[in-house]
């Protein structure tokens, strides 16, 4: 917008916005900027939990802005990994919520057990805690070796700690408890061995998984898909956003393939709801049926 | 005619949003405020309780035969509705965005997750001086920061007085960091939310 005189136009804007619209205004140039200069694009995560890890980080950075941090990170590509490390949250454990393994159990292998080969995708997998819970209950129920796990995650640095597949041997304690109540048939020790402080997975395990680098964000589909799970992940982005990766979903699963999600993830809002049945409530499984 | 004017320390006239915290003991403090809740009001209400992360639905539960409110917890983009109290779930951060709550499985704070700090500095930010804040019992220091949050930007913040409360470190924090509005007796606080969540019909322009 120009006036004839060649001095842009002035829009009327109040005085002193309050700390609230202006931080939000930060948060906005601060992820154009980062997408532009790094590439990496978090302008439709959730404003909410964003802010907080913005602020976090610059907190820790010593700075009193989240323009200051703009800077930094723009000029400093090691702030930038700082920054990335606090934006990609990474909770994870083997088994987590146990009840969603006791229902794939019951509600989805007896569906997979009919496709003579098997494709799973584990949409941002981190350190692969959950992947390797999942080739355990496949193995344990005689379908791991017609199946092949496809691991993703944004963040090259989680998937190399996944390939590996060791673990805390202090975590043990609490994953074993974890796999029973999942319905796990074996001693949870059979599937590692202890070193050190270590517990390093056998690596039969990893035979069928491929761990890959995937941007929900910006990558497309690539492959058909029996099951997805994507579990907590989701809730860090904004609603537009969940919109596209569930479209992203919807095109990458078979008719009648799987969906899980996080325990309070849910397609009730959203608009694939109606390509969906419901296999299990509690457990956020939908199973694709248009 | 009623008076139009409000007590000294105003609090949010017709707040949009509640957002209570607790932890020890809040189980009981709750069903108490909830039960006193007069009829009509029907403002939403968030709640994070401290709970541990395979807690089940008695929570909910319990708290349901306290209250004709719709008591469930918050799932992701889940709208907030009048009428309904949203419990942060268990092993989840419970954040209030523009209309819809988030959830995030972020690490603990306080050792907490839900966090009260979460919920409140969320809160304060997207609904500012139309958030009314309060905080009970609980044997931590959760809360007290993002009860300033809300205070500074211009919501009201009721705090439980520490006498009255099952474990008083929760709320002394708070006070000590000056973000009381007001600070009440357990059976007070009850009729401070009902006396600032006026109903439209009877109580007209503003």
């Amino acid at each position: 917008m120009t006036s004839e005189t060649g001095t842009p136009m002035r829009e009327r804007r109040s005085e002193e916005p309050d700390v609230t619209s202006l931080e939000t205004l930060e948060i906005e140039l601060l992820t154009e900027g980062v997408y532009r200069r790094y590439g990496f694009d978090f302008r439709d995560y959730s404003l909410p939990s964003l802010r907080r890890r913005l602020l976090k980080r610059m907190q820790g950075e010593g700075l009193g802005s989240i323009s200051a941090l703009q800077e930094r990170v723009l000029h400093d590509s090691a702030a930038m990994e700082r920054l990335l490390l606090d934006l990609s949250i990474n909770v994870t454990a083997m088994f987590r919520d146990p009840t969603f393994y006791q229902a794939v159990r019951s509600h989805v292998i007896p569906l997979l057990r009919t496709w003579p080969f098997i494709r799973i995708w584990h949409a941002g997998c981190s350190t692969g805690e959950e992947v390797y819970s999942m080739a355990i209950m496949l193995a344990e129920e005689g379908l791991y070796d017609r199946c092949r796990i496809y691991a993703t995650d944004i963040n090259e640095a989680v998937l190399e700690k996944a390939r590996k597949g060791i673990f805390p041997l202090a975590a043990m304690q609490d994953y074993t408890g974890n796999y029973l109540k999942a319905g796990g048939r074996n001693a949870f020790s059979d599937y590692y061995t202890a070193n050190y402080e270590y517990a390093i997975f056998n690596s039969k395990l990893r035979e069928n998984i491929v761990f890959a680098q995937h941007n929900l964000v910006t990558d497309s589909t690539f492959n058909e898909f029996h099951m997805i799970v994507c579990r907590n992940v989701l809730i860090y982005f904004n609603r537009e956003l969940q919109e596209r990766v569930l479209k992203l979903f919807c095109d990458s699963l078979q008719r009648f393939g799987v969906l899980g999600l996080g325990r309070k993830e849910s397609l009730r809002y959203t608009s694939v709801n109606p390509c969906y049945e419901i296999l299990h409530e509690d457990e956020r499984l939908y199973r694709r049926i248009a | 005619m009623k008076p139009r004017r409000r007590p000294a320390l105003p609090l949010p006239p017709d707040p949009d949003l509640v957002v209570i915290g607790c932890s020890l003991g809040g189980l009981q403090a709750l069903q108490k405020i909830l039960t006193r809740l007069s009829d009509d009001v029907d403002v939403p209400i968030a709640i994070a309780q401290h709970r541990h992360r395979d807690s089940s639905s008695m929570l909910t539960d319990v708290l349901q035969r306290s209250t004709r409110y719709e008591v469930s917890d918050a799932e992701d983009q889940e709208p907030i509705r009048r009428g309904r109290i949203f419990l942060a779930p268990a092993d989840y951060h419970l954040l209030v965005g523009d209309g819809v709550f988030h959830l995030s499985t972020e690490g603990p704070v306080h050792y907490s997750r839900p966090s009260i700090d979460l919920l409140f500095e969320s809160a304060a930010e997207a609904f500012g001086e139309r958030l009314l804040g309060i905080l009970l019992t609980g044997a931590n220091r959760d809360g007290a920061s993002g009860a300033m949050r809300i205070r500074r930007a211009g919501g009201g913040m009721l705090v439980q007085d520490p006498k009255t409360a099952e474990a008083p470190a929760m709320p002394t924090a708070a006070i000590e960091e000056g973000a009381a509005t007001r600070v009440l007796l357990l059976e007070e606080i009850a009729e401070a939310i009902d006396s600032c969540c006026v109903r439209r019909e009877s109580e007209g322009v503003r």
